[in-house]
């Protein structure tokens, strides 16, 4: 029956392309030794790593997060000169690669740049600047269509009842669209925790100061540590697994008010 | 707001636009037609190409089992679908190499190979054409469908005459943003490229190269050109969604 | 402004996270550029990590390494010189070419006498060996066999490697060494990139290549091969009868902040207990007191037709890169092209 032929094509693709993978980080950290992988994990560079990871996301979240609600609002109760241009300019980095982000800020802040003060290049300013690059759009993306559909009835009822903008802001807006800015959180953190290219080129990859996580997995791998690479993948993808969940149980939220 | 936009995204891509054109029009030329160059805008432009028609396909067909069709555990596949959302790519690289590398458990050597750089994109970009079809499968009024049925049109008709025209905006856009992820993706592949200039080697990890060998105009000019595309694809999507909903309200 | 209107309705809430954001900027910033007294960045080649992280135990146990910490850097060898050159920080570099380092000499960031330091500006030494599967099935031991039909070779990638570039001038110093004239020899380069399957930007990623399953001989150091066998991997080379000296140089840079731990901990590199740690880890030593061990003279056999980068016929980086490396007009850009390879790294 056509049916089945189909689900058996739909489930036989997710398994062969997404499953089978990931099954494999497992099987590798086993058949290299957990021993080694827990020792990798547990290195000094290696914990360090992934604080670098967290003070980025820690600090790419909330400033998006805040950006991506008043570019909302902006973008659906406002009009004004410019307005495409700002959308196209915010939903850029879904659609950028990261080594694009990572050479801009290359150039921007290098020897030859525009922007000479500090060292920004080849230490934390500019890993910053990468991970906010590349997480910019998502809080907005997924407040935009809520907004829209909220519509603004109940914002001009407490307007016309004398409520201040702040207090509207606070009491009406925010806890409308709480779900979608939450869902968008949990998207940017994400996107931060995984960030490769831009932080790659900006970085310098010095251990113990500019590697992230990920470039971790990079270095164990080109030092011939298999076993240190698949170690760190595992737990990357532990925290994956999380966010998943965490995403799955928001889903069904972020739709209503 | 704006001031905060411009700091961390215009103003990069402005210092990258003026950089490609430092050398003058012929500068930039000459970069983006050297050789390797050519070569990796190539083969980023063809795998991309192959993996967005793959996504066309293999999306609709998770979406419409997803939607259509019940089975226990429907809910945890629907969920796995974003784990490449949630998933550093630099895993994605290295599972894809454990799976098809050379110590490959299914037997299988296809690493540091253009079938590998294919296959860890479909990873990659799974998510998208599916998430794009699903809900407007889900919004879909069966009514129609079941009209024609009872006039005796066959399943393969019904779906080419009726749920395939509804749901073609959101198979493209999604396919666009499949195609922008493919052609930009980096992570996934640095790892399994293998690096063979004009074989292998793919236009992001031509940009990552030729930066950190000190060769910036020849990164810039490349860059430039996969800057161009995700404009174009973001044009695309958002004509497609002026489309969509020109073609609900009809 | 349109947008000003409705950015004062929440005041608040933007200065205090435009604050943060700023706050964290400046602090990551200053945490950056500050170079604590007692600390060294030391920028690297892609390979001596292992071999590095001892000697920076053992100095760190002298009276002048007492508390000095060391953050590390390591990549193909050309690229990391140019991250220097471009900015990136660094107290002292262990590069794998001389042509890297007067790279940095050009850029103003090291001394031109680098080389008149002891042992020639030069920590540890090695040879350039090929790399082969288990059991030798195509026989491969000499230059020659490199050419027979079918042999697939994996090297770096002379623009962005050190390694890769010590491997094409033994390639030609060989030749030379044979009686073959320069054009002969260039002829047999050109050849032998016919052959190659994979040009990774570094040695180590080159390794990784091969152990993958990629080509059947790589070309690299010595120190490579005997590295990877420490980690486990089943790993078997052998050394050609005409071979080239691999020469690693490290020097101090001019604008470091911690000059004299760094000109310490360079010199501590040549010092007896390092070069023990080096030999340990698969190098040849510079210093005589340990290469003239008996138990390191041992591990490292003199090959026979040994090759350095001085010799006449070769002349020294400077002629070297002019000759070969420069990016417009060097050979290997030529040969490179000319077999649809890279021309830069």
């Amino acid at each position: 029956m056509h049916r089945f032929a189909i689900r058996f094509a739909a489930l036989g693709y997710v398994g062969v392309i997404l499953l089978a993978p990931i099954s494999m980080i497992f099987w590798r950290v086993e058949a290299e030794g957990v021993g080694k992988a827990w020792s990798a994990l547990t290195a000094a560079d290696t914990v360090h790593a992934f604080k670098i990871t967290l003070i980025l996301a820690a600090i790419a979240v909330p400033l998006n997060t805040a950006f991506g609600v008043v570019c909302a609002l902006a973008i659906v109760r406002r009009r004004f000169p410019g307005k495409g241009l700002l959308n196209a300019f915010v939903d850029l980095p879904l659609a950028l690669s990261p080594v694009v982000v990572g050479l801009s800020l290359f150039l921007l802040y290098g020897r030859t740049g525009w922007i000479h003060f500090g060292q920004i290049l080849f230490a934390l300013p500019a890993m910053v600047l990468a991970t906010i690059f590349v997480s910019v759009p998502f809080v907005a993306r997924e407040v935009v269509p809520t907004l829209r559909e909220i519509g603004n009835e109940q914002e001009q009822a407490a307007h016309t009842l004398g409520a201040s903008g702040w207090q509207t802001f606070w009491r009406i807006t925010l806890p409308s669209i709480r779900w979608a800015v939450i869902y968008g959180v949990v998207l940017t953190a994400a996107r931060c925790l995984g960030e490769y290219g831009a932080v790659a080129i900006v970085s310098g990859r010095i251990s113990g100061r500019t590697e992230t996580a990920t470039l971790r997995v990079q270095d164990y791998y080109e030092n011939l540590d298999q076993a240190g690479a698949y170690g760190i993948s595992l737990a990357l993808c532990v925290i994956a697994l999380a966010v998943l969940v965490v995403m799955t149980l928001l889903k069904p939220k972020e739709g209503t008010a | 707001m704006t001031t905060f936009l411009t700091i961390v995204v215009v103003l990069p891509i402005a210092a990258l636009v003026w950089s490609s054109r430092s050398d003058g029009a012929s500068g930039f030329w000459s970069s983006v037609s050297a050789p390797e160059a050519v070569s990796a805008l190539k083969l980023t432009f063809a795998v991309a190409a192959l993996v967005a028609l793959t996504n066309a396909v293999a999306g609709t067909l998770i979406a419409w089992v997803l939607v259509r069709d019940d089975f226990r555990g429907k809910s945890l596949v629907n969920a796995v679908i974003d784990l490449p959302f949630a998933l550093p790519t630099i895993v994605a690289g290295l599972v894809v190499l454990a799976l098809y590398g050379s110590s490959s458990p299914v037997g299988i050597h296809l690493a540091f190979t253009r079938a590998a750089i294919y296959l860890v994109l479909l990873f990659v970009t799974l998510p998208f054409v599916v998430r794009t079809v699903q809900p407007v499968l889900h919004e879909l009024d069966r009514s129609q469908e079941e009209a024609a049925r009872s006039l005796g049109a066959r399943e393969a008709g019904v779906f080419m005459r009726i749920v395939l025209p509804n749901i073609l905006p959101g198979i493209l856009s999604g396919v666009a943003m499949a195609f922008a992820r493919a052609v930009g993706e980096i992570g996934a592949i640095v790892i399994l490229s293998g690096n063979l200039p004009f074989r292998t080697e793919v236009a992001s990890v031509y940009v990552l190269n030729e930066s950190q060998s000190g060769n910036a105009a020849g990164a810039a000019a490349v860059a430039v050109v996969l800057l161009g595309v995700s404009f174009a694809v973001l044009l695309t999507i958002g004509a497609l969604r002026r489309l969509a909903t020109r073609h609900e309200r009809a | 402004m349109y947008l000003f209107t409705m950015m004062m309705n929440k005041p608040k809430k933007l200065i205090l996270i435009a604050a943060a954001g700023a706050a964290a900027l400046a602090v990551a910033s200053a945490a950056g550029a500050s170079a604590k007294s007692g600390s060294l960045s030391l920028v690297a080649y892609s390979t001596p990590k292992p071999a590095l992280a001892q000697i920076i135990s053992a100095f760190n146990k002298t009276s002048q390494g007492q508390g000095v910490s060391f953050s590390q850097s390591y990549g193909p060898s050309t690229n990391q010189a140019k991250a220097v050159a471009a900015g990136q920080p660094a107290d002292l570099v262990f590069l794998s070419t001389g042509d890297d380092v007067n790279l940095l000499v050009d850029a103003g960031l090291v001394s031109s006498k680098w080389s008149r330091m002891s042992y020639d500006g030069i920590a540890a030494n090695s040879v350039v060996v090929f790399v082969l599967r288990n059991g030798n099935p195509k026989h491969i031991k000499s230059w020659a066999d490199l050419l027979k039909p079918g042999v697939t070779v994996d090297t770096p990638n002379p623009f962005s490697s050190g390694s890769a570039k010590w491997n094409v001038m033994a390639a030609y110093g060989a030749e030379r060494r044979l009686g073959k004239t320069d054009a002969q020899a260039t002829a047999y380069v050109k050849q032998l990139f016919t052959h190659v399957v994979s040009q990774d930007t570094s040695a180590s990623n080159a390794m990784n290549t091969f152990l993958s399953g990629k080509g059947d001989v790589l070309i690299t150091y010595e120190s490579e091969a005997l590295n990877a066998r420490l980690q486990g991997k089943n790993v078997q080379f052998v050394i050609p009868h005409q071979t080239m000296l691999i020469q690693l140089p490290v020097a101090v840079l001019l604008n470091s902040k911690n000059r004299d731990t760094a000109n310490a901990f360079a010199l501590f590199m040549k010092s007896v207990p390092a070069q023990k740690l080096f030999a340990q880890f698969g190098f040849r030593p510079v210093n005589p007191k340990v290469a003239n061990l008996a138990s390191v003279k041992k591990e490292f056999p003199q090959p026979s037709g040994l090759i350095r980068i001085d010799d006449k016929y070769i002349g020294g980086w400077r002629a070297v890169d002019k000759t070969w490396f420069d990016p417009k007009n060097g050979r290997m850009v030529k040969i490179e092209q000319g077999d649809g390879g890279p021309s830069s790294g």
